[in-house]
């Protein structure tokens, strides 16, 4: 259990020598790390990787979809690209992401020296490259990938061919990996705090990730069994999904969503503590109302629980439970709201500057609130049954996770990466990218809900002519979207790799209106901080409570 | 092993027993449901097995309209049909309708046939004592068969239903038999 780093940092070692116990020299060093820093740095690498994986299946989507009729694709060829696209994006992408923020951050905001268990870490991450080696080889075997739709419905699914065994096992291994980072991070933040650190005075980019990492533990294995009871209907002859043998397939889509609803929530949570962290910072005045915010987050955590059904409300559910699912998932709307209002609330009368993660921090409030607010209609069971399956829920998902969850990592890799590398990216280069990336998001995902409400189908490589315009928008948008992504992996390199003569001439607080314990660290961060709990000063405490603020 | 190791573990193994929990909780479902499914009629699933129907009134005041719809799943050639497309019927009364199936197949099969119903209202007041679907059904190569189903609707059936479909998909589970 001890491990060596510990043990090293508390007893032998004058803690500003790190000489050492620095990282190795070579690949071994990726490979063995079980340093908290090394292994955020594979996680965000690992995960634009997959965002860039991704991101071409949905281009060639996209490119089928530019003009009615076949242009370039099978339908099952499509079909498996909607269905990777997602797997490969929520499990590749965003929640990587986010496991990687976390590796960073959470021991630097908490002011410990390394998560609890520095090993399962590693295991965690080494998981996901196999998992997905293993999901995406499906695409060269004979019947193609996996083509029923990330929601993995049956009877559908169990028709799959020989990919299906090897997207269950690699669904489980990611499942695992997500499962040990969860428990990682509730240990750590849990037992590891420094001295002074109370619950509420965490960041709440902390507060985020701990309920984020409950809502992981509590769905991640539902999820496992339930794959593992589509594998036995199509291998082992049980009846678990399959009617004949007086299975119910509805069943799946109920144990499905009861994992996928808080699903979203384990995407977008962290991304709330992100912006929480950022707005105060170039707003240049303490989050209000701190307290609200910890409590609106457990809410919405809670909640998450009891709205699954809203995704299945034509299912044929009796009208008790239409309604029962349609009021639980409005009452969502009142924690965001109180979310989206403490943002709004502390933005006002600040001294603001628009640096590049500011931006993209304000581009997630206003285009997350729009996705929000689509959320909202499709709540309704009534007008639900004309928006199921249609581009409007296309638009509404994607408006909550591209300008949601993932303008948020990258708004906070825009923030921290100073502290990271001790090298400042190019500002204008930045801003340059939130421009583009927020008008071609716009682009490509503003005229889905204008198709959705006429009625195009999502899941489908074909549809009417009169949806012709709307459709080239989109392409056209969704080509401009990936491409402005290369400014910011060039810009970010830049910074990692000391490119056109960047210096690391960061500062300690790179932003002056930052405030926590990563800040009192120098820039870059020394692979290894904190090894003795710091002191936790009153002017680095990011959660204010609202009393507190106001005497200030 | 220091205290805050001591600690740490204490909380991992604790969040390990809650992932298993959750593990056993997905697979729980299955059970609960069914249980559900069957206690208030969701989902229009009624028990497939043969009910214990005590004589009652025979409620005149008012007729119900019965559909029958017949489903071959998974494309298989078979024939299967209502012999009635729908039935005229009063809360409480016996009624015996009939469904042909012909194995269009130049070999034996086993199929397995399940009843849905819809509203889901109404399925919970829908008694059966007599139905092929309780039991799988064996046919030979070409064989034909007659087979007759017997009902009543619990003149509880609330008023405002008037008409109710009652399904049935044949699905083949010869494979399933064999290796049984």
């Amino acid at each position: 259990m001890a491990t060596t780093h510990e043990q090293h940092g508390h007893d032998a070692h004058a803690h500003d020598d790190h000489a050492h116990h620095g990282p190795d020299k070579g690949i071994m060093r990726w490979i063995k790390t079980t340093n908290h820093k090394d292994l955020g740095t594979l996680y965000l690498f690992f995960s634009f990787t997959m965002f860039f994986i991704g991101g071409i299946m949905s281009l060639i989507i996209r490119a089928e979809l530019f003009h009615p009729g076949m242009q370039f694709v099978q339908p099952e060829f499509f079909n498996s690209m909607t269905t990777m696209h997602a797997l490969v994006m929520i499990f590749g992408g965003v929640m990587p992401g986010f496991v990687g923020l976390a590796n960073w951050m959470v021991p630097m905001m908490i002011g410990c020296s390394d998560l609890a268990l520095p090993r399962v870490n590693n295991w965690g991450f080494w998981i996901l490259p196999f998992g997905f080696a293993m999901m995406l080889s499906t695409l060269f075997m004979e019947g193609g990938g996996p083509a029923g739709g990330w929601t993995m419905y049956p009877p559908l699914m169990l028709q799959t061919g020989n990919a299906f065994p090897f997207l269950i096992f690699s669904v489980h291994l990611l499942g695992i990996s997500s499962i040990t980072g969860a428990i990682n991070v509730v240990v750590t933040i849990l037992n590891m705090r420094t001295p002074g650190m109370t619950l509420l005075k965490m960041p709440l980019f902390v507060w985020t990730w701990l309920i984020t990492a409950y809502l992981l533990i509590a769905v991640m294995p539902v999820l496992a069994g339930a794959v593992t009871m589509l594998l036995t209907d199509k291998y082992f002859g049980t009846s678990f999904f399959t009617a004949a043998g007086g299975g119910d397939p509805v069943l799946f889509q109920h144990v499905f969503w009861f994992f996928g609803h808080p699903e979203v929530y384990i995407l977008i949570l962290p991304a709330f503590g992100v912006v929480s962290t950022i707005i105060p910072t170039f707003a240049r005045k303490p989050l209000f109302g701190y307290d609200s915010m910890v409590y609106a987050t457990a809410a919405i955590g809670f909640l998450s629980f009891i709205v699954w059904a809203h995704h299945m409300f034509t299912v044929g559910m009796p009208l008790a439970g239409e309604l029962f699912f349609m009021f639980a998932t409005m009452l969502i709307a009142v924690p965001t709201g109180v979310k989206v209002f403490n943002w709004v609330a502390t933005m006002w009368r600040g001294s603001m500057t628009f640096e590049t993660p500011m931006l993209f921090a304000l581009g997630f409030v206003f285009l997350f609130t729009i996705g929000g607010f689509s959320g909202l209609m499709l709540a309704m069971t009534p007008v639900d049954f004309q928006y199921h399956d249609t581009y409007f829920v296309v638009a509404h998902f994607h408006y909550v996770l591209v300008p949601g969850a993932v303008f948020s990592i990258i708004a906070a890799i825009y923030y921290w990466i100073p502290k990271w590398t001790g090298r400042m990216y190019n500002e204008a280069a930045g801003k340059l990218h939130f421009w583009l990336s927020a008008i071609f998001i716009n682009l490509t995902f503003f005229p889905q809900h204008f198709v959705g409400l006429a009625g195009m189908q999502r899941r489908v490589p074909d549809y009417a002519v009169q949806f012709t315009d709307f459709n080239e928008v989109s392409t056209i948008g969704a080509f401009g979207f990936f491409l402005s992504q290369f400014i910011f992996i060039f810009n970010m390199l830049a910074c990692c790799y000391g490119w056109f003569g960047r210096k690391q001439t960061a500062p300690a607080r790179v932003w002056e209106g930052a405030r926590g314990l990563e800040w009192t660290v120098p820039s870059p961060a020394p692979y290894h901080t904190f090894e003795d709990p710091p002191q936790l000063p009153a002017s680095e405490v990011t959660g204010v409570h609202d009393a507190e603020a106001t005497h200030h | 092993m220091n205290g805050l190791q001591r600690r740490n573990r204490n909380h991992w193994v604790r969040l390990l027993f809650v992932t298993a929990g959750m593990f056993g909780f997905g697979f729980a479902t299955v059970p609960l449901y069914n249980k559900l499914c069957y206690a208030i009629g969701l989902n229009g699933r009624v028990a497939n097995e043969a009910s214990a129907v005590k004589p009652v009134a025979v409620d005149t005041s008012r007729t119900v309209t019965v559909e029958f719809l017949t489903t071959v799943n998974g494309g298989r050639p078979w024939k299967f049909a209502a012999d009635q497309a729908q039935v005229v019927v009063h809360p409480g009364a016996m009624t015996t309708v009939s469904f042909d199936f012909a194995n269009t197949q130049d070999h034996a099969i086993v199929a397995q046939a399940v009843p849905n119903i819809a509203p889901p209202d109404a399925a919970q007041y829908l008694r059966k004592t007599e139905c092929f679907c309780f039991s799988r059904q064996s046919f030979a190569a070409g064989e034909e068969k007659h087979m007759p189903v017997v009902f009543t609707l619990d003149p509880a059936l609330p008023r405002d239903i008037d008409r109710i479909t009652l399904a049935y998909t044949f699905f083949d589970v010869t494979d399933v038999a064999q290796k049984n």
